[in-house]
């Protein structure tokens, strides 16, 4: 349709993109990276692993009637009392492991999903806001940035999570706390030299608000760079919460993490009962792994200056 | 008849750390319902900066610092953030320099137009894409009504430069202010968009302020013409005789320096020197220093403006061709 005859054909992109839409341009980028297109469909099957966790683990964890201390610190591949083989072994209180990390990645992703969006959203409000506003405004803002980013974010976020209580939604406060310099700064970067071009002065010569000038103009121009932070902050907050779950100070035993889960067995590593930690920890890792190598390949792809 | 335009010792200056540039120093002009005023300069004469604080565009750090812009009679000068963005658009549009800049590059034509029309009036969406796709048809654009589900990417520079000035008239605003929008277009483009910039004014009574350093484009499209030379007008008038005699050695020179004047295989005149740092303005003069004619007192004291019949003004000690002027 919008193909129809333009008259001055001359000045086409070097590129017939034709039949190409932006978006089927950059996904035939993204699929050219094997090591990306594994990382994807990893994380894809461990996202529908933790949508599906209630319909295909074994037990239900969080149902106390269907746990039996007598299956405690089975090793993997035993038989539980239930009938059910126990492949991962299980805990110290008797608690299927695969249904504990399915559960766990259940949480674990969705910290990491609120967080991620959540301090996406006021980063680039807040970075938005200091770049068109500039002079004062933007020192301040960016002066707090600059503190927020000089501390070290598991004691930040060990000090908010002290303060504020156990509970996910605290944990995805302090994560959010914890992460939205990061978006504000980049975005900052980004809108900065946006302003400049010639298409805000346009848009403001057209009469339109500060506010849609701002989010409507130079926001879409901004999403590259945010959105492979998004990747990589996202894994980070997913690695954050199971670390201040692993301190102790993260998410109560009533909802276990990957990161509760590896506290738990955490002390009987040394008497030889890897599996409690070593299990939930691999499924972290390829959590983590998976995104980032996602991440990975949407900077190349989303870098203009890498384009061939 | 009230100009649609008139400003009048407009000083707009820019406080940076190396000093304070005045970029606009004390200008005065004046455009008619339906004319067209040609304001041609070098690179940094203050052409666009003139344009940009009739449009209340001048980001810090830039400030108007003295005069008055009276738009349709009302002043524009002291009016609030609020007060601004309803002239933009409405009673004062803009077209820039380069059509590849001046769209979004992430927005469909369809969004920005209709963001433009309901910025002003509150229309309805269907109501709103129906003037987008009459604007374009309007400009040119054939089949307009697929063409606005188009990015700006998909559309050649001359259409996307027609698209921009389908935007500008959107409102049909009184005076149109156009920053070089024909510079970055080739040169058949070039001619297509000013014979449809003329007409289209000349359907709709718009008032164009076109500025330029394209001495052919001017003679060509304008009414009256305003030279501008390190923050001032150096001279102004009706097109022809300002072409034909020019009073100032800065008009004569740019004039000197086309490629058409000169012989073929001769070597181009120009205009030897550069444009002066507008934060360190001799005391005299601006143009003192490049100038063949420069006597003592040129550099000693900046010249008044001399009034010539004819609405005819030079801002010059010894003008030329005064013999052209008397008859």
């Amino acid at each position: 349709m919008s193909e129809a005859t333009l008259p001055t054909a001359a000045a086409a992109p070097p590129v017939e993109a034709k039949e190409e839409t932006p978006f089927r341009r950059f996904a035939r980028s993204f699929f050219e990276d094997r090591l990306a297109t594994f990382g994807l469909g990893l994380f894809v099957l461990i996202v529908l692993l933790a949508l599906a966790a209630p319909l295909i683990a074994p037990q239900n964890p969080y149902d106390l009637a269907s746990v039996d201390v007598m299956d405690s610190r089975l090793p993997p591949g035993d038989v539980a009392g239930e009938g059910f083989t126990m492949w991962l072994g299980s805990d110290g209180v008797g608690r299927d492991l695969l249904s504990g990390i399915l559960y766990g990645l259940r949480i674990s992703l969705m910290v990491g999903a609120f967080s991620g969006i959540l301090a996406a959203g006021v980063g680039m409000a807040i970075g938005l806001i200091a770049a068109y506003s500039g002079g004062r405004t933007e020192n301040i803002i960016m002066r707090i940035v600059d503190l927020q980013l000089s501390l070290p974010s598991v004691l930040v976020a060990l000090i908010l999570v002290a303060g504020l209580g156990k509970g996910v939604d605290k944990i995805i406060i302090a994560l959010v706390m914890v992460q939205w310099a990061y978006y504000a700064r980049t975005v900052r970067g980004s809108a900065l030299v946006e302003r400049r071009k010639e298409y805000v002065e346009a848009a403001q010569s057209l009469g339109l608000s500060h506010a849609r000038t701002v989010f409507r103009h130079i926001l879409p121009n901004c999403l590259a760079p945010v959105i492979v932070i998004v990747t990589v902050q996202t894994a980070h907050a997913i690695s954050l919460e199971a670390t201040l779950s692993f301190l102790g100070v993260g998410l109560p035993q009533t909802e276990p993490s990957l990161g509760v889960l590896i506290a738990n067995g955490f002390q009987y590593m040394l008497s030889g009962k890897y599996w409690i930690s070593v299990f939930p920890g691999i499924a972290l890792l390829l959590t983590i792994v998976s995104i980032n190598l996602v991440g990975d390949r949407l900077r190349d792809v989303l870098n203009p200056r890498l384009e061939k | 008849m009230a100009p649609v335009l008139e400003v009048a010792g407009l000083k707009t200056h820019f406080f940076t750390r190396a000093g304070t540039v005045k970029s606009v120093d004390g200008v005065s002009f004046h455009v008619d319902r339906g004319e067209v005023l040609g304001l041609v300069g070098e690179s940094g004469s203050g052409k666009s900066v003139t344009g940009f604080s009739v449009m209340g565009l001048i980001d810090p750090p830039g400030k108007i610092v003295e005069g008055s812009i009276k738009l349709n009679g009302k002043e524009l000068i002291g009016l609030d953030e609020e007060g601004f963005r309803k002239v933009r658009g409405r009673e004062v549009a803009m077209i820039f320099q380069d059509p590849m800049m001046t769209l979004n590059p992430v927005l469909r034509v369809d969004t920005q137009m209709i963001e433009a029309v309901t910025a002003h009036d509150k229309v309805s969406h269907k109501a709103a894409r129906e003037r987008a796709r009459d604007a374009l048809a309007k400009v040119g654009i054939p089949s307009p009504e697929e063409r606005l589900n188009a990015y700006p990417h998909q559309f050649s520079g001359g259409m996307r430069q027609r698209v921009a000035i389908a935007i500008a008239l959107l409102h049909r605003p009184p005076l149109i202010i156009c920053d070089e929008p024909t510079t970055a277009l080739d040169v058949t483009i070039q001619s297509q968009i000013l014979a449809e910039m003329q007409s289209l004014c000349a359907e709709t009574g718009t008032a164009l302020v076109w500025i330029t350093h394209d001495l052919g484009v001017v003679a060509g499209l304008a009414d009256r013409i305003a030279v501008m030379y390190a923050g001032r007008i150096v001279e102004t008038g009706a097109v022809d005789p300002v072409l034909d005699t020019p009073l100032h050695p800065y008009t004569s020179g740019l004039l000197g320096s086309l490629p058409a004047e000169g012989e073929p295989g001769a070597p181009l005149r120009q205009i030897r020197g550069s444009t002066p740092s507008l934060a360190r303005l001799p005391q005299g003069c601006a143009f003192a220093p490049r100038c063949d004619y420069a006597q003592a007192d040129c550099l000693a004291q900046a010249p008044a403006v001399t009034a010539f019949p004819g609405e005819r003004g030079v801002r010059c000690h010894h003008p030329l061709n005064l013999a052209g002027v008397a008859a």
